[in-house]
């Protein structure tokens, strides 16, 4: 069993709708072949850092999910190239700590962090202090 | 070519002579670098986007290898610009 994760950025210019279909449709493909969803991500609406097919910002959606036969990545690569609906993808096997950090960042561990790293370098009062704790350049 | 005045240049002034350099992953233990994460990249470029040395960041070389990685991943997802100008 393999954990991975596929980020996508969805056509901004299609209805609500469609863009939540284009999602379920990925989705409903790996539970098909098999996969193990963990968590779909809407990370929203999002500008672009450079245009993509003339657009200039994105639906983001990510899926993480686990997958005992890793030859079905291929296939869904191909039908996210082949889909008119998706401007990129990105696919990603996660390693045990990426497995671990998306799991903390939805437990809400990691988004607290900068807050109190900001003006005290984390000390060990906090527990989570594990992936938590990034002070800004110095 | 590279005479002193270009040099001046391409360090960072913020970082302070007399402070030690450190890697902030080996310190706090933070053991993965998430691509999606886009404001934290940012501290790792500079303000053309492009990826800050270890000797201005002070990253041992393993995370500076996942440093560079999440860029580029992020550069993809066009989370992070390839090219810029005052990006920060």
């Amino acid at each position: 069993m393999r954990n991975f994760e596929v980020t996508f950025i969805v056509d901004p210019v299609l209805s609500n709708d469609e863009i939540k279909e284009t999602a379920q449709t990925y989705v409903k493909n790996i539970t098909e072949k098999g996969g193990n969803i963990v968590f779909v991500n809407e990370m929203g609406l999002r500008q672009l850092a450079y245009n993509i097919a003339k657009r200039s910002s994105g639906i983001y959606y990510c899926i993480e999910f686990q997958l005992e036969d890793p030859s079905y990545i291929a296939e869904m690569e191909l039908s996210l190239t082949r889909d008119e609906r998706v401007l990129r993808y990105l696919t990603v096997q996660l390693d045990k700590f990426g497995i671990k950090y998306n799991d903390d960042k939805r437990n809400g561990l990691i988004g607290k962090r900068k807050k109190p790293s900001a003006d005290a370098p984390p000390s060990a009062d906090a527990p989570v202090a594990k992936t938590d704790a990034v002070s800004p350049v110095e | 070519m590279a005479n002193k005045d270009d040099i001046k240049f391409l360090s960072n002034p913020k970082i302070g002579q007399n402070r030690k350099k450190y890697c902030r992953f080996r310190r706090f233990g933070i053991k993965h670098i998430d691509y999606k994460d886009a404001d934290f990249l940012l501290q790792f470029i500079n303000e053309q986007g492009k990826i800050l040395p270890r000797r201005i960041t002070g990253n041992s070389l393993k995370y500076q290898r996942k440093v560079a990685s999440a860029i580029k991943r992020a550069r993809q997802l066009a989370l992070l610009p390839y090219v810029a100008d005052l990006l920060k």
